[in-house]
């Protein structure tokens, strides 16, 4: 059975070959969205197409959109899953604003993504998800989009999926269901053909995938060079496109997702500080991939705990702090809410402790599957009483990797918890990342506590970072007691003492801020050292305001790009910096949190650029901004 | 855990540098003297031993133990015990709670802690009132109990821990009382032998704010009557003489009188494995004071033993079990995950 494909495959793939020479239009970039029914295989099309760009040398960033059902009813609007992939022979640094290519595997998916449509992009349909039965689940009633006009501005493909798809599998022994879920590979041949794309990757990996079933490995087989041969067959003129590799920077790269990078990163800091790693947590979108990832990797001696609830999640990873585990809980907004009387204790303990925030829409239980960064506030102020909690963000989903471990790092170093907060954007989208070698990580060094002898342990007494002891259980003569409650300064007995308090009040914040002596100075991502405008960032927006001021600069308006990534403390120069330009505008998803803190504390009159729709910044939006500010 | 060559010390080196400020008088006064007695008696070495409490009178415990010791927030205790198990199966980790942190606040931890058997113990000391709070009725107060927050009387419905840990499946289930130091004493040695869970239930004298509440069980005059110590194998008598035993009537437990005809060979034999039973010791619990038609002593002891692997071998075991199949974890395979492409 496997030979009978593979000659029919090597034969189209000559065809193809002889076909780019004759007739292509190269581009230099291209957003496509799979979009369908979540049983359509939406997301798997869209990797599949984006594991052949990568290893085509195309630089790329995608972005699942994930339905907040599991199972929503079948055909409306709430079941719409979508996979958006931008890639190109340029730099690529957000999945992108609007696409060029919409496929829509029936009406629901097609009226969910209408408005995201470049005009004159291309739509490409699957007629049978157009019946009346999906028109009226869709909300269209009995008006078809694809005959009203709606579609006029666009160039629109339809296409038979399902009838052809059964055709292609006609004598084949399945069943229709079976036969039906093979329908996103006709589309994903379709595409391979448009874009010259080879499907050597694909083949390879249905290969893989359905090695124990060849019945359905040869029926993907099949569908998909239907898909493909559908492209070259069809009478109708369609553009096909060329885009070339990218020029980024020589060196392997893999393709990674945030939650993938932070579990990751974590697993490194733990290695290369010689710990264990202990992560006690609770599910929760959209953070739960970090435990699915970690709980994947247990040969790493890595411990993941579903705990019962936030609380225990996080209480479970303090008692693994205490016994001398690199310890860390993750959660997103609701949980982190729970955990917060439990990070006050981790901070008064002054035990290593990593809390990683998967932010989404908020308040409460909010927009679970959506993005926003409104828990900034929360992040730095949050706790009850004079609470200093070190708080760092990622930028990419790749830069998930560098920050947690980053957040390890600190967290030992200075024995304080640390926040590192990141959200459904970047947890979820992918880009390729040049990883790192194990060895060009950097130390963490882990010094725990001895006994020393004729000497009395001090629990709080502090080094240059003003960072305590790290003193575990079972290490003979250091037997002592730590606790929530107030201590003396360096004994960490109990104590009352008006002055004491105040004392360690302040010690424990000077140990944070001293942490701006031990992390990097903000620079210009993109510009010059002083300027009119600049556009400061944090989290996951670096993506869209890069490419919008890197537009900007070619249109000749002099902005500058710096973001964030340590929000607490900020970074030793930042005030200085700010100063370099006469206007800092700030864009948040969120209604102004970091300017917030930059405002009260370096007393400028910074602008803000809000947005809260659940939904990243295009580069457009933050753009027309930089541009109304520069005339 | 056990450690025949850890290096020996004595209760009074177990004695910590800190004031001890309980209110005279209070039962913990007790408790912290039997453990401070058993817990050289158990072979561990001093370093390896670890007290955590909550929020409360109880969860003071750690500050008066020379070894390790957490005093962290209200209810919790039992997660971070279960974090601490986990990453350190070595050690001889002893919780500490009472009946507002362990049964109110802490409540849904304590559950998990016992179903998942975690191999420590439970020392819940139940004083049926809030203490530290100065005085307000808890979850395991009587019904009807007047308080500063309840003036006219509480309608709540306490829980029955024993009960309660019984039916999230604790493994060692066991209760003793702080003014009996010998049955403590046994109890706490029983539960650290115990590999899992060991659920204890401590009834204790709150002189301030509940005094008397246990005072039918723990006085010379009534102590005989109110009170069954369980011994496995052994038949259940209580009474001045022993005269008094409980036999089962199908699955309703009578009293009867071995000087008024009853045979000792009608009486029911405790047995400490025996889940069902257990289930209807725990429900030995009408109130002494209401001198119900079917009143029935207060049984004391271990109601219910049973082995089961515990949670940290468990994960231990998965860990190993991968390393085995895959080798030890190479950070560089792991960076460079399944699929790369080399741009030149």
């Amino acid at each position: 059975m496997a030979e009978s494909h593979e000659i029919p495959i090597f034969a189209l793939q000559l065809r193809a070959l002889f076909i780019m020479a004759q007739q292509q239009e190269v581009i230099d970039n291209v957003i496509i969205k799979f979009a369908g029914d979540s049983g359509d295989g939406m997301q798997l099309t869209g990797t599949q197409f984006t594991n052949t760009a990568a290893m085509l040398g195309n630089d790329l960033s995608t972005f699942p959109d994930f339905p907040a059902e599991i199972r929503a009813p079948q055909g409306t609007l709430a079941g719409v899953s979508g996979f958006q992939l931008h890639f190109g022979s340029v730099e690529i640094f957000t999945p992108g604003d609007f696409c060029d290519v919409l496929v829509a595997m029936n009406a629901a998916a097609l009226k969910a993504n209408l408005r995201n449509i470049r005009k004159g992009g291309t739509i490409i349909v699957n007629i049978d998800g157009f019946d009346a039965k999906n028109l009226r689940l869709a909300g269209y009633g009995d008006v078809n989009p694809l005959e009203n006009g709606s579609v006029d501005n666009f160039n629109v493909v339809k296409m038979d999926v399902t009838k052809m798809t059964r055709a292609a599998l006609d004598g084949s022994g399945l069943g229709v269901k079976e036969i039906d879920r093979a329908k996103n590979m006709f589309v994903l041949g379709y595409l391979y053909w448009m874009y010259n794309r080879s499907m050597d990757h694909t083949i390879k990996f249905i290969q893989e995938k359905f090695d124990k079933k060849p019945d359905i490995r040869d029926a993907n087989l099949k569908v998909l060079s239907a898909g493909y041969n559908f492209g070259e067959t069809r009478e109708e003129a369609t553009s096909r496109f060329s885009i070339g590799p990218a020029k980024i920077a020589p060196g392997t790269y893999r393709n990674m997702m945030g939650n993938q990078a932070v579990a990751i990163g974590l697993i490194a800091a733990a290695q290369k500080a010689g710990l264990q790693l202990f992560y006690g947590t609770y599910p929760i979108t959209p953070a739960s991939d970090i435990l699915h990832e970690l709980s994947r990797h247990k040969n790493f001696n890595v411990k993941t705990f579903q705990a019962e609830d936030e609380i225990a999640g996080i209480c479970s990873a303090i008692g693994a702090a205490f016994g001398g585990a690199l310890a860390v809980t993750g959660s997103s907004g609701p949980g982190i809410a729970l955990k917060t009387e439990a990070m006050g204790l981790a901070l008064m303990l002054e035990l290593p402790l990593v809390i990683v925030n998967v932010q989404r829409g908020g308040p409460s239980t909010g927009l679970p599957t959506k993005t926003e960064q409104s828990d900034l506030l929360q992040a730095v102020y949050g706790r009850n009483g004079e609470s200093p909690i070190p708080v760092i963000a990622a930028a990419t989903p790749s830069d998930c990797f560098y920050m947690a471990y980053e957040a390890c790092r600190l967290a030992i170093d200075f024995m304080t918890p640390v926040m590192l907060l990141t959200d459904g954007y970047i947890a979820n989208g992918a880009e390729p990342w040049m990883f790192p070698k194990a060895a060009d990580l950097p130390e963490i060094k882990v010094n725990f506590a001895k006994y020393v002898e004729g000497e009395k342990f001090l629990p709080y007494k502090r080094n240059e970072k003003l960072s305590r002891p790290w003193a575990i259980p079972g290490t003979k003569g250091l037997e002592h007691r730590i606790g929530g409650i107030e201590k003396q300064h360096e004994t960490g007995n109990i104590s009352y003492e008006a002055a004491n308090h105040e004392f360690m009040v302040a010690m424990r914040e000077d140990k944070v801020e001293k942490i701006a002596d031990y992390i990097p100075e903000i620079k210009p991502e993109v510009g010059t050292d002083k300027g009119k405008l600049l556009v400061l960032g944090w989290g996951s927006t670096y993506g869209a305001i890069k490419s919008a001021v890197l537009q900007a600069r070619e249109k000749g308006i002099d902005v500058t790009f710096a973001h964030i990534r340590y929000i607490r403390p900020f970074p030793k120069n930042l005030g200085e910096f700010l100063k370099n330009y006469d206007q800092v505008l700030i864009p948040e998803m969120n209604r102004g949190q970091l300017i917030k803190m930059i405002r009260d504390k370096y007393l400028i009159p910074a602008i803000a650029l809000n947005k809260v729709q659940g939904l990243p910044f295009s580069a457009e939006e933050i753009l027309s901004r930089i541009e109304s500010l520069s005339k | 855990m056990e450690n025949t060559t850890a290096e020996k010390f004595t209760a009074k080196e177990l004695v910590t540098d800190q004031e001890v400020r309980w209110c005279p008088g209070c039962g913990d006064y007790s408790i912290l003297k039997q453990a401070q007695t058993v817990i050289p008696e158990l072979g561990i070495a001093r370093e390896n031993i670890v007290f955590i409490s909550g929020i409360g009178c109880s969860s003071r415990f750690p500050y008066y133990m020379e070894t390790f010791g957490m005093h962290s927030i209200h209810g919790r205790a039992t997660a971070i015990a279960s974090g601490l198990k986990a990453t350190r199966p070595e050690l001889s980790i002893w919780l500490v709670t009472g009946d507002g942190d362990g049964l109110s606040i802490g409540g849904n931890h304590t559950i998990h802690l016992l179903r998942r058997n975690f191999n420590l113990n439970v020392l819940l000391f139940n004083n049926e009132i809030y203490g530290l709070t100065k005085g307000q009725y808890s979850p395991t107060s009587e019904e009807g109990k007047v308080t500063k927050s309840t003036p006219m009387g509480s309608v709540d419905h306490p829980f029955n821990p024993i009960a309660l840990c019984l039916g999230a499946d604790a493994t060692f289930v066991a209760r003793s009382m702080d003014r009996d130091p010998k049955h403590l004493q046994a109890i706490l040695k029983r539960a650290n032998d115990h590999k899992g869970a060991s659920f204890v239930e401590i009834y204790q004298n709150c002189n301030v704010f509940n005094d008397g509440a246990f005072e039918v069980f723990t006085e010379k005059s009534s102590k005989k009557k109110e009170t069954l110590f369980m011994e496995s194998g052994k038949p259940l008598v209580f009474g001045d003489n022993n005269e008094l035993g409980i036999k089962l009537d199908g699955f309703t437990p009578v009293v009867v009188n071995l000087t008024e005809g009853a045979s000792e060979n009608d009486l029911w034999i405790h047995d400490d494995r025996d889940r069902v039973k257990a289930g209807i010791l725990a429900r030995f619990f009408d109130n002494p004071r209401a001198m119900s038609e079917h009143h029935l002593p207060r049984p004391f002891g271990v109601f219910y033993v049973e082995d089961r692997p515990v949670y940290e071998e468990k994960m231990i075991a998965q860990l190993e079990s991968m390393t085995a199949k895959r080798g030890a974890g190479d950070l560089d395979a792991l960076l460079r995950g399944r699929e790369t492409w080399t741009i030149s």
